[in-house]
């Protein structure tokens, strides 16, 4: 089985225990964790298959897609977890307050 | 196999039983500073001894000296963590093993 | 053969996710995602993927862990599914998996992909590392929209936590040894991050790892109380905030001007654009990842 194979299979399956996580468990946080498993193994999916050539270089245009989806995920998940943070510990503003801003 | 790279394992087999050592301390040791202890000291010397091995057989002597600038900032950041958590822990109260927690008689 | 490393990083991944999620107690889950963040970022450098390792090791493993850190105050009590429905999701997550994986396992074997399409292209492009060529030239309107998506999740972040009860920045009282530690390293930080951007041109780097690496630095500064937290209300911030989408704005806008299409470098100009737009983004990027955490934006005033 040539490497890049062993670590697409591995992807699958974070991809696959990310998702059922998401699904199964009820608490937030645990969610936010699950879906940045997830996102990592379509990653691991993605780069493995940029190294599918024996020999030489590997596919740049996959490690490029990866990098900006890292990126975009953190984007996410700090968003997601600043909506967590409201939730927990949101101030209780009142209709007066929006009318005096 | 020449003597290098006999002497390289050497130092990285025996890096790794550094680490080997730090971890079985996080594992048995029995309150939170005893295991940073462990963690920091055993875990440092391991990648020194690892860093050492790896800069006999690295390719130029700029990649050895690139080798123990990551060994370098290891060292800082591991003890600029160690700090913060042992004084975090010491005013939560944690108590060391066998003595009463910080801040009540002994 | 596949060599055991290879074999070890791929059975040792989904074991430590599958830790990571059934652990009751969210700080232990969090350590251990950075564990496996730390992994992933060798699995990379296994894949001879250097800079997804860089960017990995930086901003999912670093900065996402630092993030979910400090929210810990918001976890809530662990309640512990049913164990028919974890059996019939477990049983329906294995089915997709196995799908997936017979699917991947059928696409052609030794395919190129557009692997060498970019390396006959890439001194046009103006730069010599082929993922900082496709990231920035022939596929720049991805990175474009990204310092957007960026900027959209850092003005959200802004306005929730602008409705959020000052929580009281978690800083304990600071010792010598750390603050010292710390004047030692943000210094280094910073030179380390100038290098990335100037080195991914022809090497590993660019302007995401830099930017994660000087977020880190300020983040530090912030816990250590060496710095105020980043208010939109200061010229500078607003400067570094805007000045990579701005900037990739005019890039891409300005030869529709001249005739020709959006994102077209003119020839011979690749290279120093590059440079410039990297470095605008590197500010952007260290300022919007910093404003992801709570202490990073200054408190919301109270009313009443």
């Amino acid at each position: 089985m040539p490497p890049w194979l062993a670590y697409a299979a591995s992807g699958v399956s974070l991809f696959a225990v990310g998702m059922s996580a998401l699904v199964l468990h009820g608490e937030v946080m645990r969610k936010i964790l699950a879906a940045n498993v997830s996102a990592s193994g379509v990653f691991l999916v993605l780069v493995a298959l940029a190294r599918r050539a024996p020999k030489g270089p590997p596919d740049p245009v996959p490690h490029a897609l990866v990098l900006t989806g890292i990126v975009v995920s953190v984007s996410a998940t700090a968003l997601a977890l600043a909506l967590v943070r409201q939730l927990r510990h949101g101030a209780q503003l009142g209709p007066s307050d929006e009318r005096r801003r | 196999m020449t003597p290098r790279t006999v002497i390289s394992a050497a130092l990285l087999i025996l890096g790794g039983a550094f680490f080997l050592a730090g971890t079985l301390g996080l594992l048995r040791f029995p309150d939170v500073y005893s295991r940073l202890h462990a963690l920091t000291k055993a875990d440092n010397l391991g990648l020194g001894f690892v860093a050492v091995g790896l800069s006999i057989e690295a390719a130029s002597f700029a990649l050895s000296v690139k080798v123990f600038i990551v060994w370098a900032s290891v060292v800082l950041a591991s003890g600029i963590s160690s700090q913060l958590i042992a004084g975090a822990a010491f005013r939560a109260g944690v108590a060391p093993a066998g003595k009463a927690p910080p801040g009540e008689a002994p | 053969m596949i060599p055991p490393i290879d074999l070890l990083l791929a059975t040792a991944l989904p074991l430590i996710a599958w830790r990571v999620l059934a652990t009751d107690e969210l700080p232990t889950s969090v350590v251990l995602f950075i564990a496996f963040g730390l992994l992933s970022a060798l699995a990379w450098a296994r894949l001879d993927a250097p800079d997804v390792a860089l960017v990995e090791a930086a901003v999912g493993t670093g900065l996402t862990g630092a993030l979910l850190m400090s929210s810990l105050r918001s976890m809530e009590r662990p309640r512990p599914p049913s164990p028919w429905r974890a059996r019939a999701i477990a049983l329906v997550a294995a089915a997709i998996a196995v799908a997936l994986a017979s699917v991947v396992a059928l696409l052609p074997r030794g395919a190129l992909g557009l692997g060498p399409a970019v390396l006959a292209r890439s001194e046009e492009s103006g730069v010599a590392q082929p993922v900082t060529a496709v990231l920035m030239n022939f596929r720049g309107h991805d990175t474009h929209l990204e310092m957007l998506v960026l900027l959209a999740a850092s003005i959200g972040v802004l306005s929730i936590q602008h409705g959020t009860a000052s929580h009281g920045v978690d800083t304990a009282p600071t010792s010598s040894v750390v603050m010292m530690l710390v004047e030692l390293i943000v210094p280094a930080l910073v030179v380390l991050a100038g290098y990335l951007v100037w080195r991914g041109s022809r090497a590993p780097g660019g302007a995401f790892q830099a930017g994660a690496i000087l977020a880190g630095g300020a983040v530090l500064l912030l816990l250590t109380r060496r710095m105020a937290p980043l208010s939109l209300e200061r010229q500078m911030v607003r400067m570094f905030l805007f000045a990579g989408p701005v900037l990739f704005f005019l890039v891409a806008a300005v030869p529709l001007g001249f005739g020709g299409d959006m994102l077209e470098y003119p020839r011979g100009w690749g290279g120093s654009l590059i440079l410039g737009l990297e470095s605008a983004l590197t500010l952007s990027i260290a300022t919007i990842l910093t404003m992801f955490f709570p202490q990073g934006a200054p408190a919301p005033r109270r009313r009443g």
